[in-house]
Formats: structure tokens, C-alpha cells, sequence
């Protein structure tokens, strides 16, 4: 089987690492050979983060170069357009529709671009638009929004959703799995 | 069985596995993990130092007594730790050593992308590289064998993309080597007399490990199968580049060891492919040794000296097709990291930037207030600079400077490298006014524990330096607290201290809002009908307040409830809960 990449692309804090932990314990399973690469320190500060994950028969390169993603699941709008340069022909944007503003916008040295996602339908590109925080909500946190978006991602996969129900298990303390199974469910159906 | 590792845990796992019993380290991103996850195992002594100079000599201390020991640190940390290495070398070790460092290549957290292999070449000391984490687990195990075969500290070097890239590891079983300590004076007494004697053994180590090189099966040749008229030699993540634009058409020498280099090993390959190329990231280290011995070889003249590769770096040296890609017209407005909501720092910059203070700044999440709007700094050297450049600034500048310039530091920065520079202010006699910003944790690599916490790596109450009395008895005799949260008090303590004709130490002290201890209280809003939009709260750089539609406005999912933000408003305009 051909390699096969996602991109998990947000704002510092806002979870992506829950995101592709649940990915990677769900793929290993699933007996892929699998990486999965993400950039610490500086960047959690509140910057644009990106984590890359690949799988597939046998995987080198731990990073997805320009032209390579066949997912972008991004957890705000400006950060799913900022990374299109690396989605494949045909590839698909799942996009969380909340907008954080960075701060040369918050300043006023720049403009909040409010039309990036039309934008990026009128190129043709395939975008899975989904208001991840209001359903977060629904489930019972806003910080689940990760894991909606994983739910939304789940649809395009042919792997049973109870083996991801089986990997939140995996990955999030018993307290939390409640709550993310709802929020996978609410992502999976809506 | 089989599990999903990032390359620092799976290190961790290695040490522990090959029987490390004492860790020693300094955190610094990309190595930080390494050390973190060998505080988890239960039956071995882990911990975190005040820098990485003392780190390696804690770890040259247990290797003495016979224990297999370990330190981690950072590029940059390399330096700080440079002394004791270069005679660690002479003398060689009992238990078995090993240092990790970890570059940062495309500094996504780092000041510089010096190259460590310098160090191992300039010390003498082998340099084992993993491509990957099952690499670094069984690399790790193996550095332990040479060092105690070839009695030699060794490095294991990690890189951003293999240190903090996950794949997949197999783990094993952990097997305990304790050596006897024996008294050898003329070994360990690095005195001018046993130094020049130990002198020869290095060089006839190096050679003994250069035979090694060339046929040890970390250094392994990946015949292509022929449809290219070339071959490569590489190491660490650039392998894996090569291997996923070439797969397996080409042949590879894969260099796990990366001093000493093989020479034998190297002709043989060249000899066999024809036109070689080298491909490693930063400087040309295995260029430079392939020229040195006669190969012929390509490397940066077509590959960057500058920065990270990807396997489009590679793809486009070779002329490869590029792939294709959509791009939008509009432009993106970038998303630099910046102080969180509620930060302590912040209030401490918004007065420095008010009133127009030089600041020579330090490393740490407070390096950030360089960011626009506040723009607060001046410098930022490396650890401890900042205290120590104050001192020369203000000899340099006199009563020009002295009372409009300061320093800050971070609490852990302090304890690292900081201190000496204020003994020296203290000592000879500078006016100048030192911030120590004390956030009660090492903030910017992930909340590690440090000599001010109270607790240690294990989070165990542990001993706990007192800055105030810390400053005092080298020699200030002016220390003030304040709380950065307090701008009035902020503003007038500086005035003061900068006014006084000695030198003095400020402590801003409030913990980083991120530590789970510090509750955060409601968000606060803002009333349309008081906000004018004059925007002066924008000038405080809060990433939780913006503005839309003539008014400031805060965002409930960041916002803190620290409430700096109202003492700032001249219009009372933001407002708590219930108001």
C-alpha cells in the first residue's frame, strides 16, 4: 500500500497532540508501519503547530512535503489555508470553522483573510467545513473539538468505528472517554 | 511488543535497558524528553541540574563509582558542558557514559544550528547517530559497549526530526552493569604529568575506533538495484529522505557512526557506485573527511549548509518532478508563538516598553517579549548573558546607560548562568539593575523543576534556593519583589532602582499561569458602551483580547481572568462576571 499522509494543523494548545496520539495507537493497530512528527517548544507558545502522520507498508521520511497530504485536518480556518501548499491533488481539508485571530491581526498590522475557505473550495479543493467547538460543546467540553474532528476524519477511513472508539479508550483518561466518545460520534454523523 | 515512540523516549528506553543508572541533565527542546522519560523508571536516579556544565560532571562522578551513567542537553547546552568533556576523553570512564545531544537544525527552538559532530571530533570522543527511534534504542545500548571497551564517554547525537518523531519500537529487557571503583590516580588525576601520558591513548583510541568504523553494522551499505548511475552517503534524518525519494534504486552508505568516520569502508563504496553524494544536514563533516581521504564527492555545493532538509530538498537537487500543489492569492498572515493569556511576563515588559528601557534579554519564554507590540528587547545572546552583557553595557556606558538599561532573566536561566554574572556586578561594582522574571518553573521547554521550585524532577519536595538571600550575599544590597500583575508597583520599583546609585536586583515573582496549582479565574468582557476603542489594551499584546468593530473584545476560551487588562482600560470598560 502507498503511504498515506494526514496533517493535524492548529494553534498551539488547542490539542493536536490528543489527535494524533489517538492516530497513532489507531494505525499501529491496525498493523501499519507508522510515524508520526511534530515540532516541541517554541511553538506550543500560542503559535501555528503542525504534526505530521504517516502509515503505510513501510514509511522513511517522518514529515509530508508540499503536495503530499491526502488529509489536512485543521482546528482553525486561517491555519487550514496557511498549510494548502502541502495537500495532494484530490485531497480533502477537514476544517474546524473557529477563527483565532494571530496577533498582527489582533494588532492591526494585518487583515484576518475572512473568505480563505471559499477561497479554497473555488480552487476546487475538497473542504469538510464543520463547527468543531459548538459540537465540542454539545459533547460536553470545548477541548474536545480534537477529537470531533477526528470523528469527521473517521467517515473517509474504511476502519470500523469501534476500533477508533477502542483507541480513545487507549488514549484518554477513563474520566474523559465519555465525553470524547460523544464528541467522536457527534463529528462521525453531522 | 511493539509500540509508537518519539525518538527522545525511546533513547530513554535504551539508556534504561542498557542498565544507565544515573541520568543527569539540563532540559533544552529538542532533548528534553529524553531525561523526563527516564525520571518514569522506578528504580533508577534521575534529575535535573542546575546546567549542563554540572550535569556531565554528576555523570562523569557516577561513571567513577562504576555506574553506567548519562547526560542530556541541547546543542547550545554542548558548550556550557565543553569543559569537563574535552578531559573526560583523556581520562576515559569506569561504568560506561554517554552523552545525548540533541541539534536543532532550522532552530525551531534555538538561538543558533551550530553542529555538535565538531565537538566529537575536536574531543576525540565516538558519535553515534540514529535515523530513527528503534535506532536510538539500540544505539543507545551500544554506546554503552564502546564506551566501557574503548574506555570513552560517548555521544549519541539526536536531531529535531528523530528526538521528536514517533516510530515505531520494539522494547526489551534491562540488564544492570556495576564496575568496581579501583583508586588510578594516574588515570582520573588529570594533572599536567598523567594528562600528558593519557594523551597517546586518546589518539590510539581513535584509531582502534576508526577499524571499528569500518566494519561495525551501523555503518551499512543498501545496495541499489542499478537503475542509478550514482550512490549516496548520508546519516540520521537525511536517510530517511533519500530513502523515501529513492526507495531502493539506489545505493546507500548509511553512517551510523559518525566519528571516528571509516576510510577503508568509504573508498570501497565510492569505488563501487562511481559519482557519490553526500547528503547530511548543517555543515559538511562527512564531505570534508571524504576529501581528506581522496573520494570525490558532491555535497554542499548542491545540498544547504542552511536549515532542514525534506525529501523535496532532495527531490529538487535531483531535478525530480515537483508535485503538484494548489496556492491561494491571498496572503496568510503569519502566526508567530507569543506569551500566553495571562502570562506574568507581560506585565513586567508593558512598563519596561512604557518607559523606554534598554533590556538585554535572556533564553526562555520571555525572549518572546521581543514580539511586536511590545518590542521590548534589546538582546538575547545565550544563557546568563543577559546579566553578565548589563555589566559590560553599563561599564561601557556609564551614567549614559546606567539608569535607563536593565536586564531580565528567567528563574532557571538564573541558576544556570545567571548568578555569576551578578557576582560579578556585585564584585566590580557596576550600577546596574538586574530582573530576575520568577515564574517558579523552567517555563519555555515544558514546566521541568529547578534549583527555586522546591521540587524535583519527580516532583518530591527537594531543596530550594531563596533568591532574595541568594542575592544578597553576593553582594546586593538593594533586592525588591513585586508583582508583575501590579503595574503601578511594577513602574515605581523600577524607577526607584534604576534612580539608586548601586546595584540592585528586582524580582518579578508570579507563576507561570500554565502551572496546574494556579486556578484561573472567570474570563472578563468587554462593555461596548464604556470601550471607546482607544486601544491601549492592544498595546499590552494579550493574545486573548482583539478588536473587532470599533471595540476591544476578549475571548472567554482564552482569557485568564487576570484582569491586567482593566487597570490598563482609562474607561473601566473590562469587566469580571457579574459586573
Amino acid at each position: 500500500m502507498q503511504t498515506k499522509n494526514i496533517m493535524i494543523v492548529g494553534v498551539g494548545g488547542q490539542g493536536s497532540l490528543l489527535a494524533s496520539k489517538l492516530l497513532g495507537r489507531l494505525l499501529v493497530d491496525e498493523g501499519y508501519d507508522v510515524k508520526v512528527s511534530e515540532v516541541h517548544g517554541m511553538s506550543q507558545r500560542g503559535g501555528s503547530v503542525v504534526t505530521y502522520v504517516r502509515f503505510g507498508d513501510r514509511v522513511y521520511s517522518p514529515i509530508i512535503d508540499e503536495g503530499e497530504a491526502d488529509f489536512i485536518v485543521s482546528f482553525e480556518k486561517l491555519e487550514a489555508a496557511r498549510y494548502i501548499k502541502e495537500l495532494k491533488k484530490g485531497g480533502t481539508v477537514i476544517v474546524n470553522t473557529q477563527q483565532i485571530d494571530p496577533m498582527p491581526v489582533i494588532i492591526g498590522n494585518a487583515e484576518y483573510p475572512a473568505g480563505v475557505l471559499d477561497e479554497m473550495k473555488a480552487l476546487g479543493v475538497n473542504v469538510d467545513d464543520i463547527d468543531a467547538l459548538s459540537l465540542a460543546s454539545q459533547a460536553g467540553s470545548a477541548k474536545a473539538c480534537n477529537i470531533v474532528l477526528m470523528g469527521r476524519l473517521a467517515r473517509y477511513f474504511d476502519i470500523p468505528r469501534e476500533k477508533w472508539e477502542v483507541a480513545i479508550e487507549k488514549c484518554v483518561k477513563p474520566a474523559f472517554v465519555e465525553i470524547n466518545k460523544k464528541a467522536f460520534g457527534l463529528g462521525y454523523n453531522n | 511488543m511493539k509500540e509508537l515512540m518519539i525518538g527522545n523516549a525511546a533513547l530513554a528506553r535504551g539508556l534504561y535497558e542498557a542498565g544507565c543508572s544515573v541520568i543527569s541533565s539540563y532540559p533544552g527542546t529538542p532533548s528534553t524528553e529524553i531525561t523526563e522519560e527516564f525520571a518514569k523508571f522506578g528504580d533508577v536516579y534521575c534529575e535535573w541540574a542546575p546546567n549542563e556544565k554540572v550535569a556531565a560532571e554528576t555523570a562523569f562522578g557516577a561513571s567513577l563509582r562504576g555506574k553506567r551513567s548519562a547526560c542530556c542537553m541541547k546543542h547550545v547546552g554542548l558548550n556550557v558542558a565543553a569543559d569537563p568533556l574535552f578531559t573526560m576523553s583523556y581520562t576515559g570512564v569506569n561504568g560506561g557514559m554517554v552523552i545525548c545531544v540533541a541539534d536543532d537544525p532550522g532552530m525551531h527552538s534555538s538561538q543558533n544550528e551550530q553542529d555538535s559532530r565538531h565537538y566529537a571530533i575536536a574531543a576525540k570522543v565516538p558519535m553515534l547517530e540514529p535515523a530513527d527511534s528503534q535506532e536510538a534504542l539500540d544505539f543507545a545500548k551500544l554506546a554503552y559497549e564502546l564506551s566501557e571497551t574503548y574506555d570513552t564517554p560517548v555521544f549519541i547525537k539526536m536531531c529535531t526530526r528523530v528526538a521528536h518523531s514517533q516510530s515505531i519500537v520494539e522494547k526489551g529487557e534491562r540488564v544492570e552493569v556495576i564496575k568496581e571503583y579501583v583508586k588510578n590516580p594516574k588515570k582520573y588525576i588529570m594533572a599536567p604529568a598523567n594528562a600528558i601520558a593519557r594523551h597517546p591513548f586518546v589518539e590510539e583510541r581513535t584509531a582502534k575506533l576508526t577499524e571499528l568504523a569500518e566494519t561495525s553494522s551501523v555503518n551499512r551499505i543498501e545496495k541499489g538495484d542499478g537503475s542509478r548511475d550514482f550512490g549516496i552517503i548520508t546519516s540520521s534524518t537525511s536517510y530517511q529522505y533519500v530513502k523515501e525519494v529513492f526507495g531502493d534504486s539506489v545505493s546507500v552508505l548509511k553512517l551510523g557512526m559518525v566519528n571516528p568516520l571509516p576510510v577503508k569502508l568509504i573508498k570501497d563504496f565510492a569505488a563501487e557506485v562511481g559519482k557519490v553524494f553526500v547528503i547530511e544536514e548543517l555543515d559538511p563533516i562527512i564531505e570534508t573527511h571524504c576529501k581528506n581521504i581522496g573520494v570525490d564527492v558532491t555535497g554542499k555545493e548542491k545540498f544547504s549548509i542552511l536549515g532542514e532538509f525534506s525529501q523535496k530538498t532532495i527531490a529538487d537537487a535531483f531535478g525530480l518532478e515537483a508535485k503538484e500543489t494548489a496556492s491561494l492569492d491571498t496572503a496568510i498572515p503569519v502566526r508567530p508563538p507569543m506569551m500566553c493569556a495571562g502570562c506574568p511576563h507581560r506585565g513586567m515588559y508593558y512598563v519596561l516598553a512604557k518607559n523606554k528601557i534598554t533590556v538585554l534579554g535572556d533564553i526562555g519564554c520571555y525572549t518572546l517579549g521581543s514580539m511586536p507590540p511590545l518590542n521590548a528587547l534589546d538582546m538575547t545572546l545565550c544563557m546568563g548573558a543577559s546579566v553578565s552583557g548589563l555589566h559590560g553595557y553599563n561599564k561601557a556606558g556609564g551614567s549614559e546607560t546606567e539608569n535607563k538599561t536593565v536586564c531580565v532573566i528567567g528563574d532557571s536561566t538564573f541558576m544556570h548562568s545567571g548568578v555569576t554574572g551578578l557576582i560579578n556586578i556585585a564584585y566590580n561594582g557596576s550600577n546596574s539593575t538586574v530582573i530576575i522574571l520568577d515564574n517558579s518553573i523552567t517555563g519555555m521547554t515544558g514546566h521541568q523543576q529547578n534549583p527555586t521550585t522546591g521540587y524535583n524532577i519527580k516532583g518530591d519536595p527537594a531543596g530550594k534556593v531563596d533568591l532574595e538571600s541568594l542575592c544578597r550575599s553576593v553582594g546586593i544590597n538593594s533586592v525588591r519583589v513585586v508583582d508583575p500583575y501590579d503595574l503601578e508597583q511594577c513602574e515605581n520599583v523600577v524607577k526607584e532602582e534604576l534612580a539608586k546609585n548601586e546595584p540592585s536586583v528586582i524580582i518579578s515573582r508570579r507563576p507561570c499561569v500554565l502551572l496546574k496549582y494556579v486556578k484561573p479565574k472567570k474570563p472578563l468582557h468587554v462593555n461596548t458602551e464604556k470601550c471607546r476603542g482607544c486601544k491601549r489594551c492592544m498595546k499590552f499584546g494579550c493574545p486573548a483580547i482583539s478588536f473587532r468593530d470599533g471595540h476591544a473584545v476578549v475571548d472567554n476560551t482564552l482569557c485568564i481572568g487576570c484582569g491586567v487588562c482593566a487597570g490598563l482600560c482609562p474607561f473601566d470598560a473590562f469587566e469580571s462576571e457579574g459586573e
